[in-house]
């Protein structure tokens, strides 16, 4: 009896104590962020690894120095995970105050929401002097973000490999592509990797060749008119379906994904099973990555544009990349605008050219990179007509993944050139 | 099947709920009757703080239920009915147009018809297997505890650890390839998770690996079971072995077996992490499942009202299916279940 009721009593504290634990949980919202004397900024950033991490400590630390009161939190977190914090945050509306932003239709779906601060006129300078590469974090004419490093996509190869096939010359037009890849397959070598499993390097191949064939008005259209009706698009398709029937791609590459392990369609180029592959300027540190050595194919690196189709309106010098920008979230204390202006600022970027982070975009930072293979995507980069930001990128995940989906269909021999414009059209007007 | 929780799907995943909750709800009452048991005293008073404790003790476990269960399933509904991306306000309301889009959509259709495929098979591979491996288990023979053991191995790994190993097993040039080459059967080789006609049967298969131990374990644990005085009966009526089996213990294994199917049903229903390891639903969307196309939908393409409404459809699905072979297949057993006995005093 007694022990009866010592029991009930031990479990009806427990039981108090559960309910008040289920209670308890929303009062942690509490995130204001000027402490009694001073702002504090949250800054989450990629950079988690050595030289990026330590450099961006020094950076906050610099300009802690240079404005007294402001203290400068840094989140380093690995690149995954600092896209899911932030998918998260963007939901609760607890975003940090300094955060990157990709561009694009992913910013326009955040300005919709009035998640992003407006920086057309606190970044006047920073925005006059990154000229263009600006573009793509533009919404309505308005400046949501700075970019602070923008990449393109192009051919990484292996240089050993074309010669050991006989290859003096890169190719400069689809149709040397596919002789390139015939000669590499008469030599007993697979031509072409492509993480088609993740879809989007596949779908590369069809942004590539609709930048090619169509100009860049059309394109502007596209992307603001969500209007894709104009026929070059299903060139590019069919241009794409050419390729694709040429079978140039590694065994299983509907299944191979991106960047992750050996196998994978990075993985492939870096251990030299295959012989190129289409990717952006991350390329280089993916591969070093992936090798045991830590040197990816090391001086065997080479690196080739996007070629040049038949007939097309499009310019041949016309690249497609994409980068990395930062911005304030709507809530931030003034001193955001003046920290990223900071961080875009010749100083904050020529080290960050140095430490080969990236490719800058401020051009006092241009003579400043360090990595060769960077240097040259860099002058591509600068001598490009324009940067298409990469069309998933600047559709935004809706539309940008329809789009994917089809091309990947397309891979698997299920799609057709008309299919991918119908489905990216349909998810257009669905918006 | 999806019973680890490594990568489930998270709070749109309303469908996991209705096997926790009958799970959880009759868990709570009967530990609160056994507390209020054995009390010797009769009176109205006692009737009233029973009452008084049973609910005392069912409330912490309703508010949990409540706030972790009903509302999302609640909120999941809400969601449905709305075009939303996730970011800021929930204004755009569409009613059922979330619904129909999902209907007429190729590729849920398609998904809805992979899980079909998947808990027939399941049932038609795993069942006889499981029921023969169980069988020459339960015999006296050497090792015996070692291979139960190495067959449970399997679906104690991680899902995600399997999916993983499986992967590199089944990529091209892997160790799969190598083993057909070994045998001289080179010609037999497959893109195995690259072509469109056969993943999701190269998927079944690593299914079938990593869950026929269950099958096993279940059926074994209902062997047990079998009154031993039946097989000395059969024995002295000179019955062979297989008559045994026949007449004896697999119509005794039925509630086990109905259970087992139950279980493999609900999972095949709700598959998402093997799949998501494996092939994301590719290619060409051959081995998508309604949990696959269900992320798919929300957060990659940030079209969270209409990955609800896949969700509420994948919850209505799960539910009508449990339904009915709760009420075609379970009843017997639940009319031949020993009714709830009264606490004796």
């Amino acid at each position: 009896m007694a022990r009866n009721r010592l029991l009930s009593a031990v479990a009806m504290t427990a039981g108090v104590a559960l309910l008040a634990a289920g209670c308890s949980g929303g009062g942690s919202g509490n995130t204001s962020d000027d402490s009694a004397d001073g702002t504090t900024l949250t800054w989450w950033h990629n950079s988690n690894n050595e030289p990026g991490k330590g450099y961006y400590e020094k950076v906050a630390a610099d300009f802690e120095a240079a404005n007294p009161g402001v203290t400068v939190e840094i989140s380093a977190l690995a690149h995954e995970d600092m896209l899911t914090k932030l998918d998260a945050s963007f939901q609760t509306g607890d975003t940090p105050d300094v955060y990157m932003e990709r561009g694009g239709g992913e910013l326009a779906a955040h300005v919709e929401a009035g998640l992003v601060q407006d920086l057309t006129d606190g970044s006047s300078e920073a925005i006059e002097k990154i000229g263009g590469s600006v573009a793509g974090w533009q919404v309505d004419g308005k400046t949501y973000a700075l970019p602070f490093s923008l990449g393109v996509v192009g051919f990484w190869y292996n240089k050993a490999l074309f010669e050991q096939a006989g290859i003096t010359e890169p190719p400069a037009t689809m149709t040397d592509l596919v002789a390139v890849a015939d000669k590499l397959k008469a030599a007993g070598i697979e031509p072409i990797s492509v993480g088609a499993g993740d879809k989007w390097p596949a779908a590369h191949y069809w942004y590539y060749l609709a930048l090619r064939h169509c100009s860049e008005q059309v394109l502007t259209d596209a992307v603001t008119l969500k209007d894709f009706s104009d026929p070059c698009f299903v060139a590019a398709g069919e241009d794409l379906e050419k390729l694709i029937l040429a079978e140039p791609f590694n065994s299983g590459f509907l299944a191979t994904p991106a960047q992750t392990g050996p196998t994978s369609a990075s993985g492939l180029l870096a251990t030299r099973k295959v012989a190129m592959e289409l990717a952006g300027h991350w390329e280089p540190g993916v591969m070093q990555g992936l090798t045991e050595d830590k040197q990816g194919l090391g001086a065997d690196t080479g690196w080739f544009p996007f070629p040049a189709v038949e007939g097309g309106e499009g310019d041949p010098a016309a690249a497609l990349g994409g980068g990395d920008a930062w911005a304030c979230s709507a809530e931030a204390p003034p001193e955001c605008v003046d920290f990223v202006n900071y961080l875009l600022s010749d100083e904050v970027q020529i080290g960050f050219a140095e430490q080969s982070m990236g490719l800058p975009t401020n051009p006092a930072a241009t003579g400043s990179v360090a990595d060769p293979a960077l240097a040259e995507l860099l002058t591509f980069r600068d001598e490009a007509p324009f940067v298409q930001l990469y069309f998933d990128t600047a559709f935004g995940e809706n539309i940008g993944g329809a789009m994917n989906d089809e091309i990947a269909l397309l891979f698997a021999g299920q799609g057709t050139p008309q299919g991918i414009v119908d489905a990216t059209q349909a998810a257009a007007e669905s918006e | 099947m999806a019973d680890d929780v490594t990568a489930r799907p998270t709070r749109t995943d309303v469908a996991a709920t209705p096997r926790d909750t009958a799970r959880a709800a009759d868990r709570a009452p009967r530990s609160a009757a056994r507390a209020a048991g054995g009390r010797p005293r009769a009176s109205v008073t006692v009737e009233w703080r029973k009452r008084l404790e049973i609910l005392f003790f069912v409330t912490p476990a309703l508010a949990l239920f409540a706030v972790f269960v009903v509302t999302p399933v609640l909120q999941a509904v809400r969601y449905s009915t709305y075009k939303w991306n996730g970011l800021g306000p929930m204004d755009d309301f569409v009613g059922l147009q979330n619904y129909a889009n999902a209907l007429r959509d190729q590729v849920f259709t398609g998904a809805v018809t992979h899980n079909l495929i998947i808990i027939v098979l399941s049932i038609v591979i795993q069942l006889p297997l499981g029921l023969a491996i169980a069988l020459l288990l339960n015999r006296e023979i050497r090792g015996r505890a070692a291979m139960r053991v190495i067959i449970f191995v399997p679906y104690v790994l991680a899902e995600v650890v399997a999916g993983v190993v499986w992967l590199m097993l089944l990529q091209p040039g892997g160790l799969v390839d190598a083993v057909f080459d070994g045998l001289g059967l080179s010609a037999a080789k497959q893109l195995w998770l690259g072509n469109p006609e056969i993943a999701l049967y190269t998927v079944m298969v690593v299914l079938t690996w990593k869950y026929l131990g269950l099958a096993i374990i279940l059926f074994l644990a209902g062997l047990q079971g079998v009154p031993t005085d039946l097989y000395e009966a059969a024995q002295l009526d000179g019955a062979s072995w297989w008559q045994v089996q026949r007449r004896i213990t697999i119509p005794l294994l039925g509630p086990t077996i109905r259970t087992w199917g139950f279980l493999s049903m609900i999972g095949s229903l709700q598959l998402f992490d093997m799949v998501w390891i494996l092939t994301k639903g590719g290619p060409a969307n051959s081995t998508m499942t309604m949990a696959t196309y269900l992320i798919n939908q929300g957060t990659n393409r940030s079209l969270y009202g209409y990955a609800s409404a896949v969700a509420v459809l994948l919850f209505g699905i799960s539910l009508v299916l449990a339904a009915l072979y709760q009420y075609f297949v379970l009843r017997r057993d639940n009319q031949d279940a020993p009714k709830p006995r009264k606490v004796q005093r």
